[in-house]
């Protein structure tokens, strides 16, 4: 077979405007669910759609549609889901296996999962050469080496006999796009290609995407990162709940949408246009959770900004104090790593330092360093003026009230057999004034849980039952009750939805301007960071190459890492 | 594992790869040291269970050989001693013992008065042979079964999962007894009484290996049912392969990882379930010279059995353990 | 046999805050255990007759409706005395599983909580354990000290222990590494609180599943034993007895061995089979 490649033909369709892609009243179910109530939308070659949403919104489902594995006890309807000419309602199995990978062709988020670790690279890449009956054996070894050199992988020899493992995140997302270009697909889907991804690879990633594009492929992007969108996407498609709540070319969409909810979910990216304030508006409905009606936006948005009222920041009492750690681990193969570098900082009394870092910067290892759950090799933190590294765990034990933390996965930091009751008023037990009867620790229970905004009923709730964000809630409510001073927030948005990361921040900003509670803010998002931040700390392999308050970091990098990190992050000034 | 073209590696790339191979080098040598160690402390666990044969052994000896049980004297026990080996001190015997092992020297019978490995001897081939040949098949069938039945609708997939649960509970002996009462009793295609012949294997074979296939396809197929929803299958899919390609190419490799690692123990299983099985059909093998070792008292032969599974077992276990190592490369990387 | 669910409900049951509903693939299963019980403890109940009388103008009958299992060489009813062997049986199982229990608990708590040296000792010793297949260490056992009821339940005690360790074992590091067990450090509980509190009642969770595996196969390894003429002594209507004494009529009487293998392997499936689904429940409430 031919490679399929971009004719004169399509290169005037893309200038004339004859669309690639057509979707017109797409329904999908599961079961007696309705997931997507009936969208619609259209792309063109060398141009890219962008499909927005949150969890629940029907964008994934969307996609993998458009090749058809929508999954099983599935029902799909639509007037017309059409692909230059191809109907592609009326495809067998068999007929898809013809589309899927020729003409469409799909890549999926985080290749350590969507690739075979068992498998060598350069197989993975060939395989849809092979599937598609092209080339000879060798022929298309070299055409697997051919693509990772054009995706930008290094030694691409090298790279194609090694196994997905072996590459560093980078280069396996890489080879995960150039298997999906790999016959030259007139129409790429990417679902969340970017998603837990550095911001230095995913600017790569998108670069990747954006060539392609320039090529004259189509793209279709799902994301829930409309920063990440801007970079690419020529039109936009909101979704919620299964329905397009929004649609237009994205310079529209992004900077003067027309519905409340893509209103609320650009008011809810934290950033540092929104320091200072809290992110979900009180005009306008929250977007998670409940369903208003159809309501323009305002003009103005400068209006509804609800700023903090904040305690000022005691900068005579330093609550926590690290100097000079350092943690070296050894690994199995004996050879020493090492983890933080000589690390130091100072948090003040109602003050929220954040560190932010890439993976493997060594922030999370320093945020257990700094609650004493690991034992520095060298160095001491000091809580409150004193010794809190160097003591022993007996002696700690009654200082842990002192200072809580917050992790990225409540969840698996519940035991599985309690209530959220349970959960609190063991908590509870632990700080300087434990409850003295079993009434008081209910009734102080619920009043943590109305702190964090739930409800007595929520007490005999199991985490397992309830949705993200409120999970993290409790997880607020658990950190809270020994009234501590001193909180370590431990990537503690980095798995909600946008919105929900909104209400949780909120809350959290709330809470400090309540309790005058100080925060060691550790995440990889720099608009996060920036928005919660009163000073900085940027790590990269162990070392604070870079600290200040957060508008001098942010606005005047002196670090040229950190001058890397902040050119790489997407914005959505850039579309 | 070399590949053409390896020569065109860049002198950069080749170091990584040489030391791998040193390091696995290495690996192997440690399991092998650790392999060695396992079967003597096995030894040691049998002299010392020697030494538990209530009262004197030498007067247990008399007692079984002559069907009395009465005292000996000392002049009567003294020959038994000395043939034995009982009057020498305790940490020689042990020495003796252990050091007899690395010469395939196993003990000597207390009722036969000759070396345990003679007693064994020509009967150990069968009860390999019937154990190997078990194996295999029960791989064959659980694949079989899983590959036609593995997420393919509810209705075969929990057909599929019914089955293996029933038959990984069975017992050895009632298998034995229902495929003979069935297959060559009532529906004569079997000889009732096969011996070593070809023909006369295949009930034994199936009895041993039905509920170990059963075992063996719950382990897989459960590790196969997760390995089918991982993003790597989609993207197989993506790429336009069918369905029965992804379960081949794919899904396979990773799902047999638990069964390999299983097959080692399955060897120990499968020897013990042989015994059984001799018994059912008559077949010559160690499990008629096992239960007349138990029934005369003849601990050293039964010891000597029991070791030699034990041997089998970590032998099973060591190619195990390297074979896992060849499928899997990341545990090569760690 | 509970995969196949049928989406019927039965009755609803309680048991604190778990709700049981009982559906065909669990009933079937329940019932025979309940028999199984009721056999061992009242065997009166399930028969008129006795185990031990004898008919000689009856012997060797085929299954029929006035003797469900038919009748062995001495015209013994062979329902009667698989429903009276039913105590001695269960005995041994539990006997078996109890002692495998407490040595695997006692074994994989000290391993995984100790870890270190501890854990590598216990671990080495658990592999040397491996190498001793059940039914050959039983034999062992019983060529040292000849066959009886204790030796039996030793043997297969033992036998049958390392593997629960290692089970425990797995059970209690999965635990230890837990994030919740790191949280309730964090929130300042000493280290005994943390074992109490969570390490403790969460590596526990699979035991209901893990005991009632044991007691079924261990009855099974207890009858494996008296096939080879091993076990207990006639006349006792243990299982495994009848087992050994109905070998020599496979071909001719097949049903004197088929019935209570039958029984055994029925009831051995229904106790495992009982015990998972039990531990699913648990496990899905509590998750």
């Amino acid at each position: 077979m031919t490679e399929v490649a971009v004719t004169e033909q399509t290169a005037v369709d893309a200038a004339t405007g004859t669309p690639l892609l057509t979707v017109e009243n797409l329904r999908i179910s599961f079961g007696k669910t309705e997931v997507v109530k009936g969208i619609s939308f259209s792309t063109r070659l060398g141009r890219c759609l962008a499909i927005v949403g949150e969890s629940g919104s029907g964008k994934s489902v969307t996609a993998r549609t458009l090749v058809g594995l929508t999954g099983p006890d599935s029902h799909v309807q639509a007037d017309q889901i059409d692909l230059a000419g191809v109907d592609l309602t009326r495809q067998s199995e068999r007929s898809w296996r013809a589309i899927r990978g020729r003409q469409i062709g799909f890549i999926l988020q985080d290749a350590l999962a969507s690739l075979d670790q068992l498998r060598r690279v350069g197989d993975e890449i060939a395989e849809p050469l092979k599937v598609h009956g092209w080339g000879t054996r060798a022929s298309r070894r070299r055409k697997a080496v051919e693509l990772l050199s054009s995706v930008g992988v290094p030694e691409p020899e090298v790279k194609a006999r090694q196994r997905p493992y072996e590459l560093s995140g980078g280069l396996r997302q890489r080879a995960l796009i150039a298997s999906a270009i790999a016959l030259d697909p007139k129409l790429i889907v990417a679902d969340e290609p970017t998603t837990a991804l550095d911001v230095t690879i995913q600017a790569q990633v998108l670069d990747l995407l954006a060539d392609s594009k320039a090529r004259g492929t189509s793209i279709i992007l799902i994301s829930h990162d409309l920063s990440v969108v801007a970079r690419l996407a020529d039109e936009v498609v909101v979704m919620r709940e299964g329905e397009v709540v929004e649609h237009g070319p994205a310079h529209q969409v992004l900077h003067e949408p027309r519905h409340e909810y893509t209103q609320a979910l650009l008011d809810a990216i934290p950033s540092e246009h929104t320091r200072g304030t809290r992110l979900v508006r009180p005009a306008g409905a929250a977007p998670g959770g409940t369903t208003p009606p159809y309501r323009p936006a305002k003009p103005d948005v400068g209006e509804n900004v609800v700023r903090r009222s904040r305690k000022p920041i005691d900068r005579d009492r330093a609550v926590l104090q690290a100097r000079h750690i350092t943690q070296v681990f050894r690994g199995p193969d004996k050879v020493d790593r090492t983890v933080v570098d000589d690390v130091s900082f100072e948090l003040f009394a109602g003050e929220t330092v954040g560190i932010v870092g890439e993976s493997g910067s060594g922030k999370t290892t320093t945020a257990r360093i700094a609650l004493s759950l690991l034992h520095p090799t060298s160095g001491e933190v000091l809580l409150h003026g004193q010794p809190w590294s160097t003591l022993s765990t007996s002696q700690r034990k009654p200082l842990r009230k002192r200072i809580g933390v917050i992790y990225q996965d409540p969840l698996s930091s519940f035991d599985p057999r309690w209530p959220v009751g349970r959960i609190l008023t063991d908590a509870l037990s632990t700080g300087s004034r434990p409850p003295s009867s079993r009434a008081e620790a209910r009734a102080r229970a619920i009043r943590l849980l109305e702190q964090v905004g739930l409800a007595e009923h929520h007490m005999a709730s199991a985490p397992l039952r309830l949705s993200g964000g409120q999970r993290q809630r409790v997880s607020i409510a658990r950190a809270l009750a020994p009234e501590p001073e001193v909180i370590v927030c431990d990537e503690p948005v980095s798995a909600l939805d946008v919105s929900i990361q909104a209400q949780v921040l909120d809350l959290l900003t709330d809470l400090q301007d309540e309790l005058g509670v100080s925060y060691l803010f550790i995440s990889h998002d720099l608009g996060v960071i920036h928005h919660m931040s009163d000073r900085i700390l940027v790590m990269k392999e162990g070392r604070v190459v870079e600290a200040g308050h957060a508008d001098e970091v942010f606005e005047r990098p002196r670090d040229p890492y950190t001058r890397r990190l902040l050119t790489a992050l997407p914005r959505l000034a850039q579309a | 594992m070399s590949t053409v073209g390896e020569a065109a590696v860049p002198a950069a790339s080749r170091r990584p790869s040489a030391r791998r191979g040193a390091r696995t080098a290495r690996q192997i040598l440690v399991k092998v040291v650790s392999a060695v160690l396992v079967l003597v402390a096995a030894a040691s666990v049998t002299f010392f269970a020697q030494l538990l044969v209530p009262g004197n052994r030498a007067t247990a000896i008399l007692n079984e050989q002559t069907g009395r049980a009465q005292l000996w004297t000392p002049a009567q026990l003294a020959p038994v001693n000395r043939e034995f080996g009982f009057d020498k001190p305790l940490i020689v015997q042990y020495l003796n013992y252990v050091g007899g092992l690395f010469h395939g020297n196993l003990g000597t019978s207390y009722t036969q008065y000759r070396p345990v490995t003679q007693v064994i001897g020509a009967e150990l081939m069968p009860s390999l042979e019937l154990t190997g040949a078990a194996l295999v098949a029960a791989w064959v069938l659980a694949l079989a079964v899983i590959l036609l039945t593995a997420k393919r609708g509810r209705f075969v997939t929990a057909l599929g999962s019914t089955w293996e649960a029933l038959t990984a509970s069975l017992p050895t002996y009632w298998v034995g007894v229902v495929l003979l009462v069935v297959f060559a009793v009532e529906i004569r295609i079997f000889p009732v009484i096969g011996g070593t012949s070809a023909w006369g294997t295949v009930l034994p074979v199936l009895t041993l290996a039905i509920p170990l296939a059963g075992f063996l396809g719950q382990v897989t197929r459960d590790e196969f049912e997760k390995v089918l929803d991982q993003p790597f299958i989609t993207t197989a899919r993506t790429r336009g392969m069918g369905d029965t390609a992804v379960r081949l190419k794919h899904a396979l490799r990773h799902s047999v990882l638990p069964a390999i690692t299983l097959s080692g123990w399955a060897m120990g299983a499968l020897i013990s379930g042989a015994v059984i099985a001799e018994n059912v059909y008559g077949r010559p093998g160690i499990g008629q010279v096992l239960v007349n070792a138990v029934n005369t008292r003849d601990v050293p032969t039964v010891s000597g059995i029991v070791l030699v599974v034990a041997g089998v077992y970590v032998i099973a276990n060591l190619l195990v353990d390297i074979a896992y190592a060849l499928v899997d490369p990341r545990l090569r990387a760690s | 046999m509970s995969s196949i669910s049928f989406p019927r409900a039965g009755a609803l049951a309680r048991l604190g805050n778990v709700r049981i509903r009982v559906r065909p693939g669990t009933a079937v299963p329940l019932l025979i255990v309940l028999l199984v019980t009721v056999a061992a403890v009242a065997p009166g109940v399930l028969t008129h007759r006795s185990p031990t009388a004898i008919d000689i103008e009856h012997t060797l009958l085929p299954p029929s409706l006035s003797h469900p299992f038919g009748t062995d060489d001495s015209g013994r009813d062979l329902y009667t005395r698989v429903i009276y062997g039913a105590r001695e049986s269960l005995g041994i199982g539990l006997g078996a599983t109890g002692l495998a229990m407490s040595i695997a608990l006692l074994l994989g708590f000290i391993a995984g909580l100790a870890g270190g040296l501890i854990d590598v000792l216990i671990n080495r010793i658990l592999e040397v354990a491996f190498a001793f297949p059940v039914l050959l260490l039983a034999l062992l056992l019983i060529a040292i000290y000849g066959p009886s009821l204790t030796t039996e339940i030793i043997a297969v005690g033992i036998g049958s222990a390392p593997g629960y360790a290692r089970m425990v074992r797995g059970q209690v590091l999965n635990v230890r590494k837990a994030a919740y067990v790191e949280a309730a450090a964090a929130l300042g509980h000493s280290r005994w609180a943390v074992i109490r509190r969570h390490l403790f009642p969460n590596a526990m969770r699979p035991l209901v599943a893990m005991i009632t595996l044991g007691v079924g196969q261990s009855i099974v390894w207890a009858s494996g034993l008296a096939f080879l003429g091993l076990g207990v002594a006639p006349p006792s209507p243990e299982w495994g007895a009848l087992l050994d004494s109905g070998r020599e009529y496979i071909t001719t009487q097949w049903w004197l061995e088929v019935m209570p293998g039958l029984v055994i392997v029925l009831v051995a499936l229904s106790i495992t089979s009982l015990g998972r689904t039990l531990q699913h429940r648990l496990e899905g409430a509590a998750r």
